[in-house]
């Protein structure tokens, strides 16, 4: 409407000493803080919920495991699998050296600190072995603790997705997975009932 | 500034004047009483002893007949809960957090007093467990239709959250715990109900004939008293529950207790909130200085003359 | 007032993406969008607002993470939302009560529009998009306030989809479409749910239709004189109302503060912490504060009017007194904008306003005499204002002399505060000693 296009209201001494301009970096500042501590609750809601986080345990019956079988029980929303193994695959497990393993972390939550990944530091007891039905990888379902699934090349688990394979005592041999199968908490309330969790 | 707050006062202070009013319709009950509660005000925080002694009553008493669906064991060992504990106690493990609910020992012990369902198991059956502190308090009945028929045919309501679901509601909890009196002489009040002075219903539908006129209104003579049947007969008595912690085992004190602990189970993040928007005002109240300076200062060079 | 760009690209980045798409020109020139620089606290309002809707649609969508839409579980999982989600209950708190601060900015926003005569020529696009707005938040509003299912949620949803079974003929069918059964149930909650999240953007859309449209005319003033030259009567928005928004803004959130940490559920109804239950319905069934007047507006008409009954007369005078809103720029048609210089309209305005809050009072009040009677008289002139005040007074009233240019009303302020520095002093926030 108005026939002028001079720019809106000058200002007096645009080029002002920095003291002058201090207050409004101040000001920039703070508001900047404000909105930094905003948003780390926005952003913390997202964690698990004290619902979530709330004591979960589960306990098995494994009186009916038969040897050379195993069963597969949720836990946290995640499979768990609890396997009676033969002598023979604890032979196996316990003869595999060291220097062989893709991972020689045991992986135990059992255990403080990062101790080897020899078999006894996988188990509580050398007939169970419990480890988190997870793959190390991408976070499958690995194969082998029903009758007639394939259990890789190392007679232990194997998962489908992207083959990797492992062996007796849920260590990692072959394959894309980086670690392996992580042995939750739980420990043996009786001889056939254990606690996970 | 000055002009703006002025216009905006002369507005909004009728309309502050009316919100005092705007939910004072309703039953007429006789005015609440008061007391005095630990978490009311700006800074006010829960009494812990007050919470754990009003979980007893709540437990004793109320839980034979109202659930609390919506609290968990776990939730009575958070912050500000009626067993949250900074440190363990001796004979815990080391290493063990018992600000951790969930690691709680009394919370523990607490939660296995009851019997929860879980399952089904591999056989299909469900089946009952002690319970953990992250089962939620199990309610007294199956469903409504048994509640309701085990208390004349109206529902004892959910305790969860009663004391943000009345008007006033702690106050309201104390003073109808309390205002169990005879019933006026002009009233009857029904079978299976009692008088109580702070129940919110309709005494006119009470009054005896005697005090009504033709057409069945009140006679101009005759005072409609406060309150209204209520269905809850008094549940409490003196000296009916012990506290270990020597408090009055008086109805006074019971009312208080447990009023505080169902105002903890409405709204148990109070604590929480109150520090938080201490730390927020603090912080606004310094940005406004701070933005005022930087927009005063702005300002000052605009020019006001041609 | 839509001005030339002033805006040259300093770097090569910033030639190349100014030939491919302006959009740092496109934000340096909102920036420096030339705003009168007699702007006063009324109209910080408008910034207010923008943050609001930011508030709600953020606090809203994180809601939406932890919230479930069926009837066994909606209630359920609020409460969860306020035990257990990490700082949930703040969020759920900041988000119930900034429905409400939303509307206190909204009104505010309107009644500076209706005094300073935002609403003329040229800017009745403006307002009729912020009716728009203002139609759209209150649909939202209210259908947020069904989600969380609690009594006054589902009796409040049962009464105000039951005025649509006012309108004769489809009425019945309009509920029953809307309700998607017969009676509210959890078909109807759970697209209140899609819709509830749906219709933010779309208001967030008619914003920036509504700040497009302001930035063609430019703002009004509280002169209502219009820019006469642009050097001498503005400023550029950035950074002269950012830091005035901005301290405007601090306040604000200060009230906030206050509801969402002290007491969060004193603009609630207590029923709405029961449980929905269609078999029992509330004493008093109230909605939120910020419907009230229109509530009031609705009970008032008692009686039957020929052939209309008093259900849809109700519901006619209800959307009526929005609609009239949108016909506005044409009931006034007086050429003086701002009421400052119109000393008669300036006191119905007034009227009008806290006729606008005794309204409200009386929708929170039981549905009986006197207040039925107040209601309607409050009514008749919450309609009058509209349809008779404005239109007369265009024509009879004498508006005072006009000052000449924005730069010169500013001037003469300043010359009267001189002369009495004194009155200055005497309250409100002093002047920082210089």
């Amino acid at each position: 409407m108005s026939s002028t296009t001079d720019a809106p209201g000058a200002v007096e001494g645009q080029e002002e000493p920095s003291r002058r301009d201090f207050i409004h970096l101040l000001a920039g500042g703070a508001a900047a803080a404000a909105g930094i501590g905003i948003a780390i609750p926005l952003i913390h809601q997202m964690n698990p919920d004290a619902s979530v986080r709330a004591l979960a345990t589960k306990e098995v019956d494994i009186g009916a495991v038969e040897v050379g079988s195993g069963i597969k029980v949720m836990w946290q929303g995640k499979p768990v699998f609890i396997r009676h193994r033969t002598e023979r695959e604890i032979e196996e497990a316990r003869a595999v050296p060291l220097t062989a393993l893709k991972d020689p972390i045991a992986r135990n939550e059992n255990l403080g600190g990062s101790p080897e990944a020899t078999d006894d530091n996988r188990v509580s007891s050398a007939e169970w072995m419990v480890v988190l039905g997870v793959c190390t990888h991408l976070g499958c379902v690995p194969l082998g603790t029903d009758e007639g699934d394939n259990k890789g090349d190392y007679n232990g688990w194997f998962c489908p997705c992207h083959g990797s394979h492992y062996d007796t005592s849920g260590r990692i041999r072959k394959g894309p997975a980086p670690q392996n199968l992580d042995v939750p908490p739980y420990t043996f309330l009786t001889d056939t009932t254990i606690r996970i969790g | 500034m000055k002009k703006f707050l002025k216009t905006l006062t002369a507005v909004t202070l009728p309309l502050m004047m009316i919100g005092g009013t705007a939910h004072a319709a309703g039953g007429e009950t006789k005015p609440l009483k008061h007391p005095h509660f630990a978490f009311e005000g700006v800074t006010g925080s829960y009494d812990q002893d007050a919470l754990q002694r009003g979980f007893q009553v709540y437990r004793e008493v109320c839980a034979a007949c109202h659930s609390l669906n919506y609290v968990a064991f776990r939730h009575l060992g958070d912050p500000g809960g009626p067993y949250y504990m900074d440190e363990c106690p001796v004979g815990v493990p080391e290493g063990v957090d018992c600000s951790n609910p969930n690691n709680n020992p009394v919370i523990k012990a607490l939660a296995a007093e009851y019997m929860v369902e879980d399952g089904p198991d591999d056989a299909g059956d469900m089946f009952m467990r002690p319970g953990l502190p992250s089962d939620y308090f199990p309610s007294p009945f199956a469903n409504p239709q048994q509640a309701m028929a085990a208390n004349g045919g109206s529902m004892p309501p959910d305790m969860s959250l009663i004391a943000k679901a009345r008007h006033h509601g702690p106050q309201y909890v104390y003073s109808l715990l309390l205002g169990y009196e005879e019933p006026p002489a002009t009233i009857t009040v029904p079978a299976g109900t009692h008088y109580n002075v702070y129940y919110p219903g309709d005494t006119t539908s009470l009054l005896k004939d005697e005090y009504l006129d033709e057409e069945g209104q009140p006679l101009d003579s005759v005072e409609v008293p406060y309150g209204g049947a209520f269905k809850m007969a008094a549940p409490l008595r003196d000296g009916m529950i012990s506290y270990a912690d020597g408090s009055d085992e008086t109805v006074e004190q019971y009312s208080y207790d447990v009023a505080s602990f169902l105002m903890w189970a409405a709204e148990p993040k109070m604590e929480q909130r109150k520090q938080m928007g201490m730390v927020v005002f603090i912080y606004l109240f310094i940005l406004a200085l701070i933005v005022y300076f930087s927009y005063k200062q702005l300002w000052k060079n605009v020019k006001d003359t041609d | 007032m839509s001005h030339e760009s002033t805006y040259v690209p300093n770097s090569g980045f910033e030639r190349w993406l100014d030939k491919r798409l302006p959009l740092i020109r496109f934000g340096d020139d909102f920036m420096g969008f030339p705003t009168p620089k007699n702007l006063n606290y009324w109209y910080t309002f408008g910034g207010i607002l923008t943050l609001c809707l930011m508030i709600q649609i953020i606090t809203g969508v994180i809601l939406a993470m932890h919230y479930t839409a069926h009837e066994d579980y909606a209630f359920w999982s609020v409460e969860h939302i306020m035990r257990d989600v990490n700082f949930g209950h703040i969020i759920r708190y900041a988000h119930s009560n900034g429905a409400s601060m939303f509307f206190i900015a909204v009104y505010m926003h309107m009644f500076r529009g209706l005094y300073y005569g935002s609403y003329k020529e040229p800017r009745e696009v403006i307002w009729i998009l912020g009716v728009v707005i203002f139609l759209l938040m209150m649909g939202t509003a209210f259908m947020g306030y069904v989600l969380p299912w609690g009594q006054m949620s589902f009796w409040g949803a049962t009464v105000i989809t039951s005025l649509f079974g006012a309108i004769p003929v489809v009425g019945e069918s309009i509920k029953t479409l809307l309700w998607g059964g017969y009676s509210v149930d959890n078909p109807t909650l759970n697209r209140f749910y899609a819709l509830h999240y749906l219709l933010p953007f779309l208001i967030a859309g008619v914003v920036v239709l509504h700040i497009w449209a302001l930035h063609v005319p430019g703002n009004t003033n509280p002169t209502g004189v219009e820019i006469k030259n642009v050097k001498k009567d503005t400023v550029p928005f950035h950074p002269y109302y950012t830091v005035k928004d901005g301290f405007a803004v601090v306040l604000f959130l200060m009230l906030f503060a206050a509801f969402l940490f002290f007491m969060p559920n004193s603009l609630g109804h207590p029923d709405n912490y029961i449980e929905a239950n269609p078999l029992v319905t509330p004493a008093h069934i109230v909605p939120e504060w910020y419907f009230l007047p229109f509530y009031a507006m609705l009970r008032a008409i008692t009686f039957d009017v020929f052939f209309i009954t008093s259900k849809l007369g109700g519901v006619l005078v209800m959307f009526g007194s929005i609609i009239i809103l949108f016909v506005l720029p044409w009931l006034d048609r007086s050429k003086v904008r701002s009421m400052r210089y119109r000393p008669w309209a300036k006191m119905w305005f007034f009227i009008f306003v806290v006729n606008a809050i005794f309204l409200g009072w009386l929708g929170g009040k039981p549905a009986e005499q006197p207040y039925i009677l107040l209601a309607q008289i409050g009514t008749l002139y919450y309609f009058a204002y509209f349809l008779v005040i404005l239109p007369v007074l265009s024509i009879v009233e004498t508006p005072k002399p006009l000052p000449k240019s924005i730069s010169e009303d500013v001037l003469a302020k300043k010359k009267a505060r001189m002369k009495k520095p004194a009155a200055e002093l005497s309250g409100g926030i002093a002047q920082p000693a210089e």
